[in-house]
């Protein structure tokens, strides 16, 4: 204890310069609490992606809004960005929460971690409009397969057939929260791994500039419950499966252009609204994620040959996000000044008289 | 049609009173739904109104658009009664499905105007019987389609009665402009319709003894309105910003009457955007959803809704009891779940309001009485949210809500917008300079009411976890038995608090009276109208009119002063009188007696006053 025993003095020292990002901030600035999710858990790899995409981008840890469901995806809030008003809504309501926080103040940076179980089954119909809406919103959903906090039980993801530890099979077919997300009109579409770090940074940094709802699709292994023989969703069956799209980087409006020294066909530039940068490099077949078509059917495709396809799937520019679709002035609603949010007395008198 | 048809007062008849009873009497207007009655129902009730005469207009109808039967119920009363009237003296039957039915329910001596197809004088000889052909009439108006001619048919019996009541036209022609919004068309026909009707009566039917309006002065100055229109007005000078909403009857045309008025009155000058934002969300869980995450970012919100949407609801009610968010909810009540009754009225939802949600809940309610009060409720549910930071119910219901009242025109709010206890970043620097800190849920002020800070706020203390009840005060998660108690503990202090804020009961009649009436929301509007009577009855009775829960410690006095006390409520199972035993001194609760009105209808004062002399005679 500090106050009984006197530390013994430091030798003098030089400090070392600690690393900052553009706006002067250690990493630290946006970590969170500890996690207390299960050792291994993908969940965890997905909150350090947060957290570094945070830093490098320089976002005012403030300036963000976290919320979640309910289960283990949405404790993970907590274990990140402490500096940042969380909220832990109700399971499988988080959309409608954050579609409120964001029409009350459209400048927050509203990040919404939700699980496979929270999205895709309770939560579905939530997920939906959602989606329909294109509130400016990160969805990320943390996807095991499995209810991890009520210990094992199947989720509305996971794949026809895949075994459950205790030995059941999946018989029902599973949903893909990319391809309804497409169909649905969605304009930020992504899939990615939890162990596929760099994948995961550029795409959360894309979807962090997105200016409508980016949904995220994160396969998360949970060690516990879904990591054995069997399972389609275990670190071993998603590393032997993975398909990804492209090899893809983020660059910030800020940070110079990196001349591509590729040939040309191989890489594809896609500008942001704010004047950053998707760089998709080729991989295998050319893939153009401004073509929902193409997309649909490279999903329905990685499905009949039991792939699971990352990168990102779809995006599009051209749908305004629903604050702007309400044509909310650009001031955040919540702190309107009181004269703006009460109308003057000659309006009630003006009301009164068409009512005599 | 020869005029063999007219008006044939049956032999058997009463008499004509004789004096004529004046401005003191219910018109009843059977049509069907979707038939266009409205309109004529609107600018019958406003004619009266405009010749200074007290009025009021209930619409009884079905869960349909068109074509069920539907009744429009207008009150004239030179004393200003408001309530429904039990007893019809006018019937105008307009609808073959039910006039047979109608005619037969009247008591004798009722005055029936009908359809001459419907050849209902043959029902009865003790009913006072006049013929109308309204499709003639209708049909002699020029250059009207025959879609038209239907609902200009409704608009003759204006003219019907406005000639039997001694109406003065040049009103019933003042009402048609206002009803038609100026539109030159719609208004010279319609003027016609009512025109022929008038004309018809004058030339062929008796003059109508027994009732008839006289120009009063009792509503210069006055309004019409709705209540849920009321509430709309509330909602816009509440401060209102941010709504998410299902529709659900009767609660739909409050937030319907918000958006234009919010379009026209919360624009921003300069760049002509707006400075609210509503949303039709995909059900009710969403709706709640959308205005928590409103208000804990700092924006007022709203959800307006019905029974069905309340239990919809309850989970998010509970959060926002617990991680202590403004929300408002309009509850405008019905009857039951599904398709039960959507469109009658019922004060069915307090004590599933009351205590909405799991764990140790209980809510604030506001119980308007008025339209009136469901302007200024409406205004003053915005300020309580933000002052308590949780969830407040205003609760209307369908005869409030969507029915025409008569009303002062509204004040306009004299205490400035308070936002309650949020703590902006030079606060918390000032803190932070002070040596102290800021914890979310922690009770400072000893009134049980924390403080907040909003998201966005660029301070580093500012920074908070919202989750559900598991919280210590520093709003970290904690399963510690001593957290949970302190919380609950100080949540409960915090109602308590409220105890004190919210609108206070009004108190009339005679002090010294041994009997004590309670009542409160719609039930109110009977209340003066029994109290004249049972007065006349030789029963004194003091009257409480309860405002809000939870309940104000004058309800407790009211209740203890008093010999017997009626709790007067619209539902079975006397919920404002069970609410009342779980509040007083176990003692008094023996001096609660009830007095229930359940069917759907609005409740009457004649129902009221029988089952009290009822009571005190046993």
């Amino acid at each position: 204890m500090p106050d009984v025993i006197s530390p013994p003095p430091a030798p003098p020292q030089t400090p070392r310069p600690e690393k900052t990002n553009r706006i002067g901030l250690t990493i630290d600035a946006y970590k969170g609490a500890e996690s207390t999710l299960c050792s291994g858990c993908g969940h965890d790899s997905i909150t350090s992606q947060i957290i570094k995409a945070c830093y490098d981008l320089g976002i005012q840890p403030h300036s963000v809004a976290k919320l979640s469901g309910i289960g283990c995806s949405s404790k993970t809030p907590a274990y990140f960005l402490n500096k940042a008003h969380g909220f832990n809504a109700v399971h499988g309501r988080m959309p409608a929460v954050a579609t409120g926080v964001n029409l009350a103040n459209h400048k927050l940076n509203v990040i919404g971690v939700s699980g496979d179980g929270d999205t895709a089954s309770i939560g579905m119909g939530q997920f939906v409009h959602m989606v329909r809406r294109n509130a400016k919103i990160v969805y990320i959903i943390e996807n095991n397969g499995v209810y991890g906090l009520t210990k094992g039980q199947f989720s509305a993801t996971a794949d026809m057939g895949s075994g459950s530890k205790k030995g059941d099979v999946n018989e029902m077919i599973p949903i893909d929260c990319c391809g309804l997300a497409l169909e649905l009109g969605c304009t930020f579409v992504a899939r990615s791994f939890s162990a596929d770090m760099k994948q995961l940074l550029a795409l959360l940094k894309a979807a962090m500039h997105h200016n409508g709802t980016a949904v995220l699709d994160v396969v998360s292994p949970c060690v516990t419950f879904n990591n054995h023989e069997g399972s389609t969703k275990s670190y071993k069956y998603a590393k032997d499966h993975e398909l990804a799209l492209h090899d893809i980087d983020f660059i910030e409006h800020f940070e110079p252009q990196a001349p591509v020294d590729l040939p040309a066909g191989e890489v594809r530039d896609i500008e942001l609204h704010d004047g950053s940068h998707v760089r998709l490099r080729k991989i295998g077949e050319d893939y153009d994620p401004t073509d929902r078509q193409a997309a649909v059917m490279s999903i329905e495709k990685s499905r009949r040959e039991q792939l699971f396809l990352t990168g990102l799937l779809y995006l599009d520019k051209t749908r305004r996000p629903f604050s702007e679709q309400l044509n909310v002035v650009e001031a955040p609603l919540a702190t309107l000044p009181v004269d703006q949010i009460r109308p003057p007395r000659k309006a009630l008198e003006e009301i009164m008289s068409t009512l005599t | 049609m020869s005029s063999t048809l007219a008006a044939q007062p049956i032999k058997s008849a009463q008499k004509p009173a004789v004096l004529p009873i004046i401005n003191d009497f219910s018109i009843q207007v059977a049509t069907a739904n979707g038939s266009g009655s409205q309109s004529s129902n609107n600018v019958l009730m406003r004619s009266i109104f405009q010749m200074g005469i007290p009025v009021s207009g209930k619409n009884l109808f079905p869960s349909n658009i068109q074509g069920l039967p539907t009744w429009f119920t207008i009150r004239a009363s030179k004393d200003g009664y408001v309530s429904r009237k039990k007893e019809i003296d006018i019937l105008v039957c307009m609808n073959p499905e039910t006039a047979v039915d109608d005619v037969k329910a009247l008591d004798p001596g009722t005055v029936c105007i009908y359809d001459a197809p419907l050849r209902l004088n043959k029902l009865r000889t003790d009913v006072m019987f006049f013929e109308i052909p309204f499709a003639r009439l209708a049909a002699a108006i020029p250059d009207t389609e025959a879609r038209i001619r239907k609902l200009l048919a409704n608009m003759c019996y204006v003219g019907v009665l406005a000639e039997l009541l001694q109406i003065e036209f040049p009103e019933i022609e003042k009402a048609l402009a206002k009803q038609f919004k100026g539109k030159a068309k719609a208004v010279g026909i319609n003027v016609l319709a009512a025109k022929a009707g008038m004309d018809y009566a004058r030339e062929n039917l008796p003059k109508l003894e027994k009732f008839r309006v006289q120009r009063m002065d009792k509503t210069a100055g006055k309004i019409i309105i709705e209540g849920n229109a009321a509430a709309a007005i509330g909602c816009l000078f509440g401060g209102c910003t941010v709504v998410g909403w299902y529709p659900i009857t009767p609660s739909s045309s409050l937030v319907e009457s918000l958006i234009p008025l919010a379009r026209k009155y919360r624009m921003d000058p300069v760049t002509g955007k707006a400075t609210f934002a509503i949303v039709q969300a995909e059900d009710e869980l969403a709706s709640l959803g959308i205005v928590l995450g409103a208000g804990w970012a700092g924006a007022r919100a709203m959800t307006s809704t019905a029974g069905p949407g309340i239990s919809l609801m309850n989970e998010f009610i509970g959060l926002s009891y617990y991680a202590e968010i403004p929300a408002v909810i309009m509850n405008v009540q019905r009857v039951g779940p599904s398709t039960g009754l959507p469109t009658r009225t019922y004060q069915g939802d307090l004590l599933s309001c009351a205590f909405a949600s799991h764990g140790d809940t209980k809510h604030i309610m506001l119980l308007p009485g008025s339209v009136q009060e469901c302007y200024e409720m409406s205004v003053e549910s915005f300020e309580l949210s933000e002052q308590f930071q949780t969830v407040i119910f205003v609760m209307l219901d369908l005869d409030l809500g969507m029915n025409n009242w008569m009303a002062d025109p509204f004040s306009y709010p004299e205490k400035p917008i308070s936002r309650g206890k949020v703590l902006n970043a030079e606060q918390l620097e000032t803190l932070k300079q002070a040596g102290k800190v800021f914890e979310r849920y922690r009770d400072v002020d000893g009134d049980g009411i924390p403080y907040r800070t909003l998201p966005g706020t660029e301070h580093p203390m500012a920074a908070y976890f919202t989750r559900g009840s598991g919280h210590n005060e520093k709003a970290q998660y904690s399963e510690k038995p001593d957290d949970y108690v302190n919380n609950v503990n100080r949540l409960a202090r915090k109602f308590e608090t409220a105890r004190k804020h919210v609108p206070q009961p009004f108190v009339t009649g005679d002090e010294s009276a041994e009997i004590g009436l309670i009542a409160f929301g719609s039930t109110h509007s009977p209340m003066p109208e029994a109290i004249d009577q049972l007065t006349g009855l030789g029963i004194k009775t003091e009257y409480l009119r309860i405002r809000a829960y939870p309940f104000a410690e004058a309800i407790e006095q009211f209740i203890a002063k008093k010999k017997r006390i009626y709790v007067i409520e619209q539902n079975r199972d006397a919920q404002m009188l069970q609410l009342l035993k779980l509040d007083i001194t176990p003692e008094l609760i023996t001096k609660l007696r009830s007095v229930l009105h359940y069917n759907g209808l609005p409740i009457d004062a004649r129902s009221i006053i029988d089952e009290i002399v009822k009571q005190e005679r046993l």
